[in-house]
């Protein structure tokens, strides 16, 4: 009894093949199945929420021609953020009506700058960036003026647009 | 002891490690390595056994560490004061990570001098560079998980100079951060690297490097005049390893004495100075903090300071990827030819300038000239040796200088700031027209006064001044070079 060679469309072959596209074609789904949630979580960071608003404190709080740094909670603070869900401005109030709010970091590098009242001025104690009273670049690294929020008065208060750490490409 | 061999049989018989380690271990090196010079083949062990050190303490520290920003500081605390031994683990963390970089880098500087880099052995070159990389990468991640002021403020800088990045940068910061803000999530996000991702990564690469420096062979002592001839060098090295000497036990003991010397001294370090920190509490309202870097990224910092503004973003981003790709490039500018340092001037020159070009940006880090002294205007009066020679208005003006904060940038006698010059001779350099023309314009990285000064005020500071300077010396009838040179201030930005 001979046996003929198996032709290439041996149903050896056949069923070679057929494991070998399931193989790919399963192992491609898998791979999608098990890798979607898994980048799509990397990534979750990617997608932006947007900064709140929320109250800075009463008008008359802040005296015109002064200067002050309040502390607040970070509108979008989260569960075990601690101390770090907290978050300070200074606050420029210029006349009646106009206020300045500026993000304490520095528009260098981010560290946080010092108001000097008497001096009236901002200094960052990392690399030596100063700013005048109403933010703007006085000297030293700094490539730009202070970050400021976006604010608005209503019904006697102060309310102040924040959350994000403001850094050059997305200011405050 | 017949129990044991058949448990040692029992095992050997199925994990065959007499075919499998035994020759590893067994591998012949230069014959030379038993010699002296030996001694210069260390340096790559000690830093595996550092790493090892790294690896079991940071296992024990991570069983009490908590990883939010909520519990941090307090599991820190807990660490240095509660538990057993807890201070000293950590600071057995942090002196074996500052004796694994030291090192890295010693080791690397040797086999670039030595030219061990060259070929066959160029991947095992590249595959070190992804160490020292990865390997600073866990430094700085160490450094967030300890959790304080310095900690938070180093993220804040860290975000911010990734920020630059062109437009891919407000992305980069949120993937480093988790979100928006310094909080919860990033301290969780370091702490995955640090501890999963990172080790992960340098294992991965350990164990292709050692793969490697077995597979090609460790380099035999470089002599001068036998350059490397890729068509020769194999069927060279093969006959050298017919004299050769087995790695174990000659040059593993060798190893094995570097080796423990390198724990003793990280021990003794710990115990002597005990764990850094945690310092201040890492909370963003408490604006009084004065982030510095470890000592590894004080050269970074200096860089941050020093750059000149067109060029800062490159410098703080481009040049460390240059730097990186600069190491990797070596071996294919250099794969061949000469390997003794004695025949290679400029790879002595290139480690020199590349050492003291650290060294000096690291110095110029930690005691950071440009920083304005904060505390100074309220902390560090005006010598009295000064005050007592004033008249009314210059006394005024002594007021004026501390008030405004003069002091913080200007030192008097040496105390005050270093940002801007002594100002304890001043007298003899400006007159008096030029320095209200600076008090008032500003310049030369100084602001202009002129809003924050009435001109009572400015009469005041000046008469002040020109008093600076020595007895018997007349003030400076006219306006210095120095002071004209001043005049050009950075462009401001609105």
């Amino acid at each position: 009894m001979t046996h003929s060679p198996p032709t290439s469309n041996s149903p050896d072959e056949e069923r070679r093949g057929l494991l070998q596209w399931s193989a790919i074609v399963l192992g491609a789904f898998a791979t999608a199945a098990a890798g979607v949630p898994i980048v799509g979580f990397l990534l979750g960071p990617l997608r932006k929420r947007g900064d709140q608003w929320t109250t800075a404190g009463k008008v008359e709080q802040f005296p015109i021609g002064q200067t002050r740094l309040i502390d607040l909670e970070n509108p979008l603070h989260g569960l075990g953020d601690g101390d770090a869900g907290k978050i300070a401005v200074y606050v420029r109030r210029a006349d009646e009506e106009k206020f300045q709010i500026f993000a304490i970091n520095c528009t260098h590098l981010g560290c946080p700058v010092n108001w000097l009242a008497d001096a009236g001025l901002f200094m960052c104690p990392c690399h030596g960036g100063v700013y005048y009273e109403d933010g703007s670049h006085a000297s030293g690294p700094p490539p730009r003026g202070l970050f400021q929020y976006e604010h608005r008065l209503e019904k006697g208060d102060l309310l102040v647009k924040l959350g994000h750490l403001p850094t050059l490409q997305q200011p405050g | 002891m017949k129990t044991i061999k058949q448990v040692w049989d029992w095992f050997e018989h199925r994990l065959e490690l007499r075919d499998s380690i035994w020759p590893v271990m067994r591998h012949p090196v230069p014959a030379a390595l038993a010699k002296p010079v030996g001694w210069m083949y260390v340096f790559g062990s000690m830093t595996l056994t550092l790493l090892m050190l790294q690896i079991v303490t940071g296992v024990c520290l991570a069983m009490i560490y908590q990883p939010t920003a909520a519990d941090a500081y307090a599991s820190l605390e807990y660490l240095n004061y509660e538990a057993p031994f807890g201070w000293l683990l950590r600071a057995i963390h942090y002196w074996s990570a500052t004796g694994m970089v030291v090192m890295l880098m010693v080791h690397m500087t040797q086999v670039f001098l030595m030219g061990a880099f060259k070929y066959p052995r160029e991947l095992t070159w590249i595959v070190g560079v992804g160490l020292l990389t990865t390997t600073l990468v866990l430094a700085f991640t160490g450094q967030v998980l300890r959790y304080d002021g310095d900690s938070y403020w180093g993220v804040s800088v860290a975000v911010s100079a990734a920020g630059r990045v062109p437009f891919a940068g407000p992305s980069i910061v949120h993937l480093i951060l988790g979100g928006e803000y310094i909080g919860s999530e990033t301290l969780s996000r370091f702490f995955t690297l640090h501890v999963f991702i990172l080790p992960g990564l340098l294992i991965g690469l350990l164990v292709v490097h050692l793969y490697l420096v077995v597979k090609r062979g460790i380099s035999e002592p470089p002599t001068p005049g036998q350059p490397v001839d890729k068509a020769t060098y194999g069927e060279e090295y093969e006959k050298l390893l017919e004299k050769g000497i087995p790695f174990f036990p000659h040059a593993l003991y060798r190893d094995g004495v570097a080796c423990a010397v390198a724990v003793l001294i990280v021990v003794g370090l710990a115990v002597i100075f005990g764990p850094k920190g945690p310092g201040e509490i890492p909370d963003p309202t408490l604006i009084h903090a004065e982030p510095r870097p470890d000592w590894y990224f004080l050269p970074v910092f200096a860089m941050a300071a020093l750059s000149p503004p067109s060029m800062e973003t490159f410098l703080m981003l481009g040049l460390p990827v240059i730097g990186i790709l600069a190491l990797v490039a070596v071996p294919f500018v250099a794969g061949s030819g000469e390997r003794s340092a004695r025949r290679r001037p400029v790879a002595v020159l290139v480690v020199l300038v590349t050492f003291v070009t650290l060294l000096i940006l690291g110095w110029y880090g930690a005691t950071s000239p440009w920083s304005p002294d904060m505390e100074a205007w309220s902390s560090t009066p005006v010598p009295a040796g000064i005050v007592e020679k004033l008249s009314p208005l210059e006394l005024q003006g002594a007021v004026v200088f501390q008030n405004k904060c003069c002091r913080n940038c200007h030192a008097l006698e040496g105390a005050g700031g270093k940002r801007g010059p002594d100002l304890t001779e001043v007298g003899i350099r400006m007159n008096p027209e030029a320095m209200v023309r600076q008090v008032v314009q500003g310049g030369g990285n100084m602001p202009a006064y002129a809003q924050q000064m009435n001109s009572a005020e400015v009469t005041a500071l000046v008469a002040f001044l020109v008093k600076l300077r020595p007895a018997g010396i007349p003030p400076a009838a006219v306006p210095s070079a120095a002071a004209e040179s001043l005049v050009a201030a950075p462009a401001e930005t609105p």
